[in-house]
């Protein structure tokens, strides 16, 4: 999902920089409030930036011969709230642009629209929809990552859309083209990436039920197992 | 994950999911099949998305220049893999802390309860014996 240095049109650039700024500076705020409540969590909040850090390391390869990799953003949206995971996605990306040559500083914006903001959203939303409708825990936080983790590349995928439009098709017969190399790629990782955060939810819910049922994400019955 | 799951569901549960993860990372390696070798004799396969999604940019739009340079490139794609091993080893030994320090605490807490009850059990037994 990185979109690379220099890779969009200067006007494009400066539209998601600022489109993503508001939410860049909103989580900024909801993470102070959040320590400040409970300090407690801040090593918690050090767990989420981590998973997100390995996660957004790993390049597997995929069905389509071609490699890419989950965001990891999904367990930091769950614990803080789905605007938290902006400037903490912001840092990952910032870290992988200037020492990995990984996305860019001109692309950051869009890059943190689809990865930090689109994707936690994404997984905030269809986890309080699984949790209404009845679902466990574990399906509610495998289908939040896994969505999350897909539609952050539908978006990026949109965003190249929108800068490249076909010359015959337009934007649609772009998008078919660009989500084919991201979206159809990311699926099976997708999975991957809903599997590996309902295993570090396991392991919380395990060791730290305390911080989990302060989050309200579990009650008291669900940590008995 | 519900209250009637033993800690050996959730053992298994937890194996399975890892499995999971293995085998979708493992599967494509099996079922993608080789292409044939380019032009230069490379055989061009399991290369990131990103570098894709750039070609495509050169299809649909060939004037298009970037405009801007990475400040830093890694020098290679060795160094380039260290680097991204380096943010996984830092990423996953801050989770391993976390979770060794909750398993921990967790098992401390247990043994403490135990040794309540033990003295508390103690305690009942010296008192009947002052009867």
């Amino acid at each position: 999902m990185h979109i690379m240095e220099g890779f969009l049109p200067v006007e494009h650039a400066i539209g998601w920089s600022v489109a993503s700024a508001p939410f860049v500076a909103w989580g900024i705020v909801s993470i102070k409030k959040r320590i400040a409540a409970n300090p407690e969590q801040r090593i918690l909040l050090g767990v989420a930036a981590a998973f997100s850090f390995v996660l957004s390391a790993l390049k597997l390869p995929s069905v389509t011969g071609s490699c890419s990799h989950p965001t990891g953003t999904g367990l930091g949206a769950l614990l803080f709230g789905p605007a938290a995971m902006a400037p903490i996605g912001a840092v990952v990306l910032l870290f992988q642009a200037l020492l990995l040559a990984h996305g860019g500083l001109t692309t950051l914006g869009a890059n943190i629209f689809s990865m930090a903001i689109v994707g936690p959203f994404v997984a905030y939303g269809v986890f309080r929809l699984a949790r209404s409708l009845g679902a466990s825990l574990a399906v509610g936080v495998f289908l939040a990552a896994s969505l999350a983790d897909l539609l952050t590349y539908v978006t990026t995928s949109v965003q190249l859309s929108m800068a490249f439009p076909d010359p015959v098709g337009g934007f649609m017969a772009s998008f078919v083209k660009f989500a084919g190399i991201f979206a159809v790629t990311q699926i099976p990782l997708a999975i991957s990436e809903g599997l590996l955060t309902v295993l570090i939810f396991n392991a919380l819910a395990r060791f730290n039920p305390a911080e989990l049922r302060a989050m309200k994400l579990i009650d008291r019955a669900e940590v008995q197992a | 994950m519900s209250s009637t799951q033993k800690p050996t569901q959730k053992r298994a549960q937890n194996i399975l999911l890892i499995l999971g993860v293995i085998v979708l990372a493992l599967l494509p390696l099996w079922i993608v099949e080789r292409p044939a070798a380019g032009p230069d004799g490379e055989v061009a396969i399991f290369g990131g998305a990103d570098d894709q999604a750039k070609n495509l940019i050169g299809e649909i739009n060939p004037e298009y220049q970037p405009w801007f340079e990475s400040l830093i490139e890694p020098a290679s794609g060795e160094i380039a893999s260290m680097l991204f091993a380096l943010q996984a080893a830092i990423g996953a030994g801050f989770i391993g802390y976390y979770i060794g320090v909750g398993r921990t605490r967790e098992k401390m807490r247990r043994e403490m309860e135990e040794l309540r009850e033990e003295l508390r059990a103690a305690a009942e037994q010296n008192g009947k014996q002052d009867q």
